[in-house]
């Protein structure tokens, strides 16, 4: 009779399961939805098995029925690098569990004709709907006048103090808004905005016939028209850093930054030393460079609003995201169509559109 | 007290006597100073009748703000015989007796439409921090919690949820405008169906919690909204419900909201109004599911422009005899500009 720690190794591994069913590599921090999972395929866990990436990689490549397909994790530590696929040939599918899928390198899975998915849509309501909530949090001062509240001060100080320290308490309505990125979740920010009285404005690799706001080629160009910019877009090697000191400048003494796309599309060493002298008035950021470190001169700002990479965490989409990964899964194997590639798709490489 | 400024009202008459019982800023004071022969309450540091009683020369207008001092009533029309219209600069005018200055023949005018965006886009905003957990995940951050804790917790989706709106009146309109694009489905409570909206009428505020996942406040202060929302519609709002109160603090039997958040009979709140501002319950001072703000749901420092000009413009119409841009009836007669009353 096994030990109940060798019984779960194994059960992490997935031996003892019926061979039927597909056996998957599953690599994130989430024994529930790893549960969920293993109703349908015979899931070979890592973070379950404690082994390192490439032991696990290897024990798996060595079963009698290696994996076909792996769901990765975004943001994470681990990549599905060459080193990766070459540890698993048996490989042709991986799936993201995230919207983006920089941790991938698409490039190889294209050379060797993996499949690429990503979350789709799953996100991007709940996306759009936390940047526009911190784009008003920002500019109305939500989390500020909070603090105000929770320290006791509003008997002490009377009304919320509105010259002085605080920079600005300003209306939506006329804002012009530039969002980079006008994918899925870029649209739904415009959306909404626009329901709010703002002008939308956005930048993109190309232009978009169907929609009614104003396209501007470079994001210098947007930021200069722009009362807030808000990045929407994947992080690729073209994105990286496309919020520049150059285009913070652009943006101006009353321009807000809004971050929902990934920390490294802005230059935040920039973005802060901007924020420290004035050179814009405010930034709502859910994402940074080196998550979870928050550049410590943040922390003592009240024009700044920060969270901790949570624009995609409800409960609902929690269960939207395993119910559109099975269903990627099962598409896979039974070959058909992914239902939200990244790959093939060789016109839009980095999935969500820009 | 002399004005540093020498008033000069249209038409090259003497500049008209004009009683200020509000704290104003620079811009505001001087550009009533320009136009007005400006007697300053609270400038003047006597106490009300004595600054009354001592007014030089007689004022027929009013330029008076909600939740301070003074409350336009009996006592007070009584002191100034010569107010013909009370300016009120707030969205609300519960503070001013309409009854008693309908009986008088004293004209009253509101912020008309001055606030409504900025208290719409407010209550959206704190509707979507409770939610999301938007300020909590703020503190978690700031308090260096997130290398230490990992992930923080799940917020709720927006999309589908079933907000009631009590009080579909300037303000409520456009929060169902904006909640409109975010997929919630508009619910409404109000005196009388409006025929122009494709939203849901409920005749009744109980009725209208039980089939809402978010309760809106956006009415007025007045006697029969005084707790309009009270025990029995948060026991029928439920344990997965959010209130939202951009209205007044009254608007809420306050301490059965309390009692109904310590004991999860309910999920959430978003208040920026309370029944004894600046006083906000304890309990409420270190809840994560409550967002709180000190009363700014209508602060911006365009609205504060707009706000002068709008009530200049009430007071320059009023003193050349014309109709004001937003007058307010008391509640038996029905409604015109500004903010429905409920």
């Amino acid at each position: 009779m096994p030990s109940p720690a060798a019984a779960a190794a194994a059960a992490a591994q997935g031996y003892g399961k019926p061979m039927a069913l597909p056996a998957v590599i599953f690599i994130r921090r989430d024994a529930s939805f790893a549960a969920a999972l293993r109703q349908r395929f015979r899931i070979l866990d890592l973070y379950a098995t404690g082994q390192s990436l490439g032991a696990f990689l290897a024990a798996a490549a060595a079963a009698s029925d290696p994996p076909r397909a792996a769901v990765v994790a975004a943001g994470g530590p681990v990549r599905v690098d060459a080193a990766f696929l070459d540890a698993v040939p048996s490989l042709r599918c991986v799936v993201s569990t995230a919207a983006g899928v920089d941790h991938i390198d698409l490039h190889e899975c294209a050379r060797r004709g993996v499949v690429v998915a990503n979350s789709g849509r799953v996100y991007s309501t709940d996306v759009a709907d936390y940047a526009v909530g911190m784009l008003i949090d920002v500019l109305r001062r939500v989390s500020a006048a909070e603090r105000f509240v929770r320290r006791g001060l509003w008997p002490v100080q009377g009304d919320y103090p509105l010259g002085s320290k605080v920079h600005f308490f300003t209306s939506l309505g006329g804002k012009r808004v530039g969002i980079i990125g006008l994918g899925n979740i870029g649209s739904l920010i415009a959306k909404r905005l626009q329901a709010f009285g703002c002008v939308i404005y956005y930048n993109s690799t190309r232009p978009k016939d169907s929609v009614p706001y104003k396209y501007f080629p470079n994001v210098i160009g947007l930021a200069s028209e722009s009362d807030v910019l808000v990045v929407a877009c994947a992080l690729n090697k073209e994105t990286r850093h496309i919020v520049n000191k150059d285009v913070l400048e652009a943006l101006g003494k009353d321009g807000v930054i809004i971050n929902v796309g990934r920390g490294a599309n802005v230059d935040e060493a920039e973005m802060v030393r901007a924020l420290q002298e004035g050179r814009i008035a405010g930034a709502g950021l859910d994402v940074f460079e080196n998550e979870p470190a928050v550049p410590a001169e943040l922390l003592s700002m009240d024009n700044v609003v920060l969270s901790p990479h949570v624009a995609v965490q409800t409960s609902e989409s929690r269960s939207d995201l395993r119910d559109h990964t099975i269903a990627n899964l099962e598409a896979f194997f039974s070959g058909k169509p992914l239902l939200s590639p990244v790959l093939p798709q060789y016109s839009k490489v980095n999935g969500t559109d820009r | 007290m002399a004005s540093s400024v020498t008033a000069r009202a249209s038409g090259g008459k003497p500049p008209q006597a004009l009683l200020l019982l509000r704290r104003c800023d620079a811009a505001f004071h001087s550009a009533l100073q320009q136009r007005f022969h400006v007697l300053d309450f609270f400038a003047s540091g006597e106490p009300l009748p004595a600054f009354l009683a001592a007014a030089p020369e007689p004022p027929r207008a009013a330029v008076v703000m909600g939740g301070g001092v003074v409350r336009v009533d009996t006592a007070f029309l009584d002191a100034v015989p010569s107010l013909r219209c009370v300016v009120g600069t707030g969205a609300g005018v519960d503070h001013i007796d309409l009854d008693e200055c309908a009986r008088r023949g004293v004209a009253v005018a509101n912020s008309g439409r001055v606030f409504s965006a900025d208290a719409a886009d407010h209550a959206v905003g704190a509707l979507i921090a409770v939610l999301r957990r938007l300020s909590a995940a703020e503190r978690f951050v700031r308090r260096g919690l997130w290398p230490l804790q990992g992930d923080y917790n799940l917020g709720s989706k927006l999309g589908g949820k079933r907000v009631g709106i009590i009080g579909l009146g300037n303000i409520g309109s456009l929060i169902a405008k904006r909640l409109e694009a975010f997929g919630c489905v508009i619910n409404y409570n109000s005196r009388r169906p409006k025929e122009s909206v494709s939203y849901n009428y409920f005749p009744n505020v109980h009725d209208l919690a039980s089939e809402s996942d978010v309760l809106v406040v956006a009415c007025a202060l007045n006697k029969e909204t005084r707790h309009i929302v009270n025990k029995d519609v948060l026991a029928a709002l439920g344990k997965d419900g959010i209130v939202v109160n951009i209205g007044r603090g009254a608007n809420i039997d306050e301490a059965e909201l309390v009692k109904a958040l310590k004991e999860g009979t309910i999920a959430g709140a978003a208040l920026d109004v309370f029944e004894n501002e600046p006083k906000v319950p304890a309990e409420l001072l270190s809840m994560d599911n409550v967002i709180l703000s000190p009363h700014i749901a209508v602060f911006t420092s365009e609205s504060r422009s707009d706000l002068r000009d709008h009530t200049i413009a009430n007071l320059e119409a009023f003193f050349s005899g014309k109709p004001l841009l937003t007058p307010v009836f008391p509640n038996k007669v029905s409604h015109i500009a500004g903010k429905s009353n409920q």
